[in-house]
């Protein structure tokens, strides 16, 4: 009997629609065309890829025409995406460029996604699409003190007061301290290595970026008592007077 | 409506029970009906330091258990009309403390008195977390020393999200720093941290700087509370503090090294 009314239920649901569509805000990276030539393309691609492989392993990219300086002879779009997906690179769509260009693009297989820049249809498509992906900072209005423990997930961190000596601070984002630091301070902890921790005065028992951290002993030669930023530099914590 | 105020400080022997004994004290002095309530159970100390000692019958455990009740219980002061004493138990232990019975022991008070100073036991557990869960105001002991500004800021952070006022989010309970022991000479010679430094940490209103004085463990021992002893610094700082805690406008004193005749006649102790 459970079984029977089990399947009765879920029937509904499998003759609805398959598909559904949905606005979104995603982060692409841009590949921007100066101008083109076979030979050079593929030496400086190559270089890139060398400097950082590990960004550039399946990576859907846009091609961007928009600062492409024209020349009489035609864009071979499907040349630039073999290229490309030689080096885990994935072309997707294609940015700006001229009507010709953009019918070669479409024959190669990649559509025009609007231009970014002030046009009147990229400003309306940013209202429907912000809210969903959007999330608020964690804002603390009172003093951390020693033994709190404050942690923002998926988001920035920001304190307006002091992080006292034994407290600690965390987000999955940023953290920023309008006050002295003098707690510990982890930043990116689920490992977004391009987080920051800013804060008014540096007195800090311990500031880690994506598991890169330093010490109070460590801290304590460079900037100490000041306004700083701190980021990564590779692997390397660097503490910058701001 | 009572006003429930818990000396507290995380740290021990920082001066909680003389500043709750001189505070209640000070508040019965101006008038206000006050009783001063022992959290310290099984280290009984608040009657000794108020001279009472010896009519201890029952205590705060015994009201909880509804062993006694309230009037039975408490101990009216000799010396002041508006001031009584519920002593803590020696022979129990924290444990005895409920969280119902705590407040169902507040609330009977409340009927009666305007004021109400629970003297909190050091530490964090269940006695000082007792003291201060129902607090409306809260004066945090401090001595100028790194270990007692850390402890005082740990209970800080409790105030401020285990009291009833912080599960409740109503208006946090009102903080105000008693700094004890200060010793300005020390002070200046680099060994004691100074008001600024510890203001700089907490970042809560001062209420008042005692000074350390000798007439503070005379008192303990005599069962004096030292706020009597109106001539001595520590005497006069307890009752500034209460003033101001009132809400008068004073003064702070007992701040700076006070120079002796040699030292202003030859400029000595300028550093």
């Amino acid at each position: 009997m459970p079984m029977q009314e089990l399947a009765k239920e879920s029937s509904p649901e499998n003759n609805g629609p398959c598909l559904q569509l949905k606005g979104s805000l995603l982060t692409l990276t841009v590949l921007e065309l100066r101008h083109y030539e076979f030979e050079q393309f593929n030496k400086e691609l190559a270089q890139l890829v060398k400097q950082a492989p590990n960004f550039f392993s399946q990576t859907p990219v846009v091609l961007s025409l928009e600062k492409f300086i024209s020349t009489e002879i035609p864009m071979d779009f499907i040349e630039v995406v073999q290229i490309c997906q030689e080096y885990g690179l994935h072309p997707v769509a294609i940015k700006g460029g001229n009507e010709e260009q953009q019918m070669a693009a479409i024959m190669a297989g990649l559509p025009r996604m609007p231009s970014s820049g002030k046009n009147k249809s990229a400003e309306d498509s940013i209202p429907i699409i912000a809210p969903e992906n959007y999330i608020h900072s964690k804002i603390i209005r009172h003093p951390i003190r020693s033994g709190q423990q404050i942690y923002a997930a998926q988001s920035d961190l920001i304190v307006l007061g002091p992080v006292s000596a034994g407290a600690e601070i965390l987000a999955d984002g940023n953290i920023h301290v309008y006050g002295p630091l003098r707690g510990r301070a982890l930043a990116g902890v689920k490992g977004d290595t391009q987080s920051f921790i800013f804060c008014h005065k540096l007195e800090a028992e311990l500031l880690s970026i994506a598991g890169h951290y330093k010490v109070s002993e460590d801290l304590r030669d460079q900037h100490w008592g000041e306004a700083i930023s701190a980021s990564l530099n590779g692997n390397q914590l660097s503490i910058t007077k701001i | 409506m009572a006003k429930i105020v818990v000396v507290t400080s995380g740290k021990g022997g920082v001066g909680k029970t003389t500043t709750s004994a001189s505070f209640a004290t000070g508040l019965a002095m101006r008038g206000h009906k006050t009783v001063v309530i022992d959290f310290d159970v099984g280290l009984r100390n608040l009657d000794l330091i108020m001279n009472c000692e010896r009519r201890v019958v029952y205590d705060l455990i015994n009201v909880i258990k509804e062993e006694a009740t309230l009037k039975q219980a408490l101990i009216k002061d000799k010396r002041c009309d508006n001031l009584f004493i519920l002593p803590a138990s020696q022979t129990r232990d924290k444990d005895t403390l409920t969280m119902e019975g705590v407040q169902r022991v507040l609330n009977e008070l409340a009927h009666d008195f305007d004021m109400i100073v629970c003297d909190s036991p050091a530490g964090i557990e269940r006695g000082a977390l007792m003291a201060l869960y129902f607090a409306d105001e809260a004066i945090v002991v401090t001595n100028p020393e790194v270990s007692s500004v850390r402890d005082s800021d740990r209970i800080l952070g409790i105030l401020q999200s285990k009291s009833l006022r912080a599960e409740t989010g109503e208006e946090p309970i009102k903080e105000h720093l008693l700094l004890t022991r200060y010793d300005p000479t020390r002070v200046s010679t680099g060994q004691m941290l100074s008001v600024e430094d510890v203001q700089e940490i907490l970042a809560i209103p001062l209420l008042g700087v005692i000074p350390e004085s000798k007439t503070v463990l005379h008192a303990s021992n005599e069962g004096v509370p030292v706020i009597w002893n109106a001539e001595s610094a520590a005497g006069a700082a307890y009752s500034d503090a209460v003033a101001r805690f009132l809400g008068e406008q004073i003064e702070h004193r007992f701040i700076t090294e006070k120079k002796g005749f040699f030292k202003r006649m030859f400029g000595g102790g300028s550093k």
